[in-house]
C-alpha cells in the first residue's frame, strides 16, 4: 500500500470500519512507515483530546439569561 | 425523584456524570410536567450545548441565542419526543439546527452544508512530527480549551460542524449524516479532512523535537 492510500482510508481505519483484510494491509504498512504511523497516532490523539476536553463553565451572565428565559417560558407553557 | 433547584453558577459535573442512567427517568418526569426534572437536564447539558453552538457559530451572541432557543424548543417539543434516541442526541440535533440558522443568517453566501465540497485530492499531511504520549498534560485546562476553540474555529463551517457532531458529541456517522441532511460518504470525506486539518493545527502546539529514531 502507498502512503496516500493510508491517508484516504484513515477515517475508516480509526473508526474501525474496514474489512479485516484492508486493515491488516494498513497495519503492515504502519509497521514499516514511520511517517504514516505518526500521522495515524497524532490524528488519533487529536480526536481523543477534543472528545475528552471539558467544556468551560458558562459565563455567569449567559447562564443567568438562559435560566431567566427558561423560567419565563416554562411558567408560560404550564399555566 | 429529587427536585433539585437550579445549580449554582459555575458548578459543573465531572465528565463521567454527563451521561447518567437517570436520563430516561428525568425525561419521563419532565414530560409528565415536572419542571425541576427539565431543569436538571438543562443544568447537566448547558455547558456542552453552549460549546457546541459556540463552535458552530463562532459568535458569542449567536451561540447564546441558539442555546436558549434549543432548550426552549426541546421543552416545547418534549411531548413528541418518543425516546428513539438519547435525549442528549435529540437535544444536540435541535441545537445544531438553531446554530446553523444563525450562521446562515450571518454568512448567507458562505454556509451551505448540503453542497458538494471539494475536499481536495492532496490530503497528505505536511508536518509529520511526534507529539509524545500525553500532549494535553503540557497545558492548563483553560489554555487547552483556548487552543481547541481556536483550532476548530479556523475550520470552514461544513468541516467543523461534521467534526463537532461526530468526534465531540460522538454521534454515529449515520446520525451525523441524518442531522445535517448529508450522505454518509459526504460525512466521511468531510470528517477525514477536518481531522487532518485539526491534527495539523494542533501539531503547532504539540510537536516534539525530531529525533533520528526510526
Amino acid at each position: 500500500m502507498k502512503c496516500k492510500e493510508i491517508i484516504n482510508e484513515l477515517a475508516n481505519f480509526l473508526d474501525e470500519a474496514l474489512d479485516p483484510c484492508l486493515r491488516a494491509s494498513i497495519e503492515q504498512h504502519l509497521d514499516k512507515c514511520k511517517d504514516c504511523r505518526i500521522v495515524v497516532d497524532t490524528t488519533k490523539q487529536t480526536i481523543h483530546i477534543f472528545c475528552n476536553s471539558e467544556p468551560a463553565p458558562l459565563p455567569p451572565s449567559t447562564r443567568q439569561r438562559l435560566h431567566e428565559a427558561l423560567v419565563k417560558h416554562l411558567r408560560r407553557v404550564r399555566v | 425523584m429529587t427536585s433539585p433547584k437550579m445549580g449554582p453558577v459555575g458548578a459543573r459535573p465531572l465528565p463521567s456524570q454527563i451521561v447518567k442512567d437517570d436520563e430516561g427517568a428525568l425525561v419521563a418526569a419532565a414530560k409528565a410536567g415536572e419542571i425541576s426534572a427539565f431543569e436538571t437536564l438543562v443544568n447537566r447539558y448547558e455547558r456542552k450545548i453552549f460549546r457546541l453552538t459556540m463552535n458552530i457559530t463562532q459568535n458569542r451572541e449567536d451561540a447564546e441565542d441558539s442555546m436558549q432557543e434549543a432548550f426552549l424548543k426541546a421543552y416545547q417539543h418534549l411531548p413528541g419526543f418518543e425516546g428513539n434516541s438519547r435525549f442528549y442526541t435529540w437535544l444536540v440535533r435541535i441545537a445544531v439546527n438553531q446554530a446553523l440558522m444563525k450562521l446562515r443568517r450571518r454568512r448567507p453566501n458562505v454556509v451551505s452544508l448540503d453542497e458538494e465540497i471539494d475536499t481536495g485530492d492532496d490530503m497528505m499531511p505536511r508536518d509529520v512530527e511526534d507529539w509524545g504520549p500525553s500532549p494535553e498534560e503540557r497545558y492548563e485546562q483553560s489554555e487547552m480549551g483556548d487552543i481547541l476553540s481556536k483550532a476548530i474555529g479556523e475550520l470552514d463551517p461544513p468541516f467543523r460542524t461534521v467534526f463537532q457532531l461526530r468526534d465531540i458529541e460522538e454521534l454515529s456517522t449515520e446520525e451525523t449524516a441524518d442531522a445535517l441532511e448529508l450522505t454518509v460518504p459526504a460525512v466521511k470525506s468531510r470528517l477525514l479532512r477536518a481531522r487532518l486539518k485539526l491534527r495539523e493545527k494542533l501539531n503547532t502546539y504539540f510537536r516534539q523535537e525530531k529525533t533520528s529514531e526510526v
